[in-house]
């Protein structure tokens, strides 16, 4: 058990039938820390995260949240696992409050508990004001926030956010980027964030890439750079990304 | 795992679901029009052709109103069963599945909250049902309403599981309709919600048998005997095996190890 990351991939495979989704993939995430997995579509960021949230179990390898074993210890593991999936998970019939209390109760906070918790979520992104309102009234990336707020709400040490930005404005994105960038730097929360696009990447942030299942590339910005010899990450995805065509 | 924290979550998913209810009010309104057309036009028609001498648990002869009348209770649960599944799946394609699998307490409370959930709607929908047909001059004894909310209870869980299976099973929203087809159909009418047993065995013995072994005709009978303040107890002991088989078949089918999760694993 290893209690210092908060994610620890070890080898981790998965075929869907004969077709390789993810290829001996190790990685591990620490408390405070920010890693992109960086990959295009169909690299398997998709796959790595349906097992991560056991929505498949891992017949090959092992994968644990905070030092839990996710399939022996699979409540604990999850309970220490916040997640912003790719497509809105929201109910647009209730309210935002409303949204947030129920994954509050299945996280098992009590009342009290949960209404502080949500106050101070929601006021952290600008959101308080808006509790009452119907989910279906909030724009595509006060959605986002207010996801963002329900997977904080436990608590969490490892919060995965499946490519949160896809069809949000510019201004949408960069409020969700700092915000989540300011998480892993204030509070100490380790962040594994999956996405495409390269202008959410910051100096100080981890890459992860992966390639049709493989892992090319792990470091920092600079260290991508210098290892494949381009001037930015944008030239330096491509690279690896193209290197088998 | 504290029992806190499970009822908790029990709370939070029952009132989900109930607050869902009430804001999809098509769907409640729907939810009664359908026994009530089979109530009003359907019995009316039938009275004069069908005659049914007493058996338990009528002491005399009867309406085919109130003969149907349970009958159709069971039609509003199995309906419910299927519609939580038809939502199971609606959700597992738009995602709002993954929040409640990813929560930190095991498959099998989840799924059987979900069915909690699905099960107190019915019975909402059940008794508002019954408040029409009273007023429609379908009366029961008054005992009658009070004992039926237990063997509600036990239907309820019993089609919402077997939803709850078959959503483990379908894989797309569209294959939906295969379910009305080869189910709904098949099981309301292949059962006594209709027309009591002896009368089907006049007319086929081989659908006689599979009337009898149809879970949703113990069901309809459980039913059927609560609200005359009778307890059937092979009904209720066939619906409680029911509801035991489905539901581990369902526990199994999602999860990620052994059932229809993994193997759906290609299909994102």
């Amino acid at each position: 058990m290893n209690t210092s990351t908060a994610l620890f991939i070890d080898n981790v495979s998965l075929s869907y039938g004969e077709k390789p989704a993810l290829d001996h993939v190790s990685f591990s995430v620490f408390p405070g820390e920010c890693a992109i997995l960086l990959g295009p579509n169909g690299a398997g960021k998709t796959s790595l995260f349906s097992l991560i949230t056991r929505l498949y179990d891992t017949r090959e390898g092992a994968i644990e949240i905070a030092g839990f074993n996710l399939k022996r210890q699979s409540t604990q593991a999850l309970g220490q696992l916040g997640v912003v999936f790719q497509q809105s998970t929201l109910d647009l019939e209730l309210s935002v409050e409303s949204n947030l209390l129920y994954h509050a109760d299945l996280h098992g906070l009590s009342r009290k508990r949960a209404r502080a918790r949500i106050q101070e979520e929601l006021e952290r992104q600008h959101m308080y004001e808006r509790r009452r309102e119907k989910v279906r009234q909030l724009n595509g990336g006060h959605r986002r926030r207010v996801e963002i707020a329900r997977a904080l709400l436990p608590g969490p040490r490892l919060l995965l956010l499946d490519e949160p930005t896809v069809g949000l404005d510019m201004p949408s994105r960069k409020a969700i980027v700092d915000y989540v960038h300011s998480l892993s730097a204030e509070q100490n929360i380790a962040v594994l964030w999956a996405t495409h696009l390269v202008d959410e990447i910051f100096d100080t942030d981890r890459l992860i890439l992966l390639h049709k299942g493989k892992i090319r590339l792990q470091g920092n910005l600079r260290q991508a750079l210098e290892r494949t010899g381009t001037p930015d990450i944008n030239a330096a995805f491509q690279h690896l990304t193209q290197e088998e065509k | 795992m504290s029992l806190i924290h499970c009822l908790r979550a029990l709370r939070g998913i029952v009132t989900r679901e109930l607050s869902r209810f009430i804001h999809q009010r098509e769907r409640f309104v729907s939810a009664l029009v359908r026994p009530l057309v089979w109530l009003f036009v359907f019995a009316a028609g039938m009275r004069s052709t069908l005659g049914l001498s007493p058996t338990p648990p009528y002491e005399t002869y009867i309406l085919y109103e109130d003969y149907i009348t349970p009958g159709l209770i069971g039609m509003i649960q199995l309906f419910n069963g299927m519609q939580s599944s038809l939502s199971m799946v609606y959700d597992r394609e738009m995602g709002n599945m993954r929040t409640l699998l990813v929560s930190p307490l095991p498959r099998w409370f989840l799924l059987a909250a979900k069915l909690v959930a699905g099960t107190a709607v019915s019975v909402l929908q059940a008794y508002a049902f019954l408040l029409i047909a009273w007023f429609y001059g379908v009366h029961a004894p008054p005992e009658g309403y009070l004992a039926l909310l237990p063997a509600l209870l036990l239907a309820g869980l019993m089609l919402g599981a077997l939803g709850l299976l078959l959503s483990s099973f379908i894989e797309q929203l569209e294959n939906f309709a295969g379910v009305m087809n080869f189910v709904i159909f098949p099981m309301f009418f292949m059962s006594t919600a209709l027309y009591p047993l002896w009368k089907i065995q006049e007319s086929s013995p081989l659908l006689h048998t599979l009337a009898r072994y149809n879970p949703f005709s113990q069901a309809v009978e459980l039913i059927r005997f609560a609200l005359y303040g009778q307890f059937n107890a092979y009904a209720c002991a066939y619906t409680a095996a029911a509801l035991v088989l489905f539901l581990g078949a369902a526990v199994i089918g999602y999860n990620p190890s052994k059932g229809m999760m993994q193997k759906k694993g290609g299909k994102q």
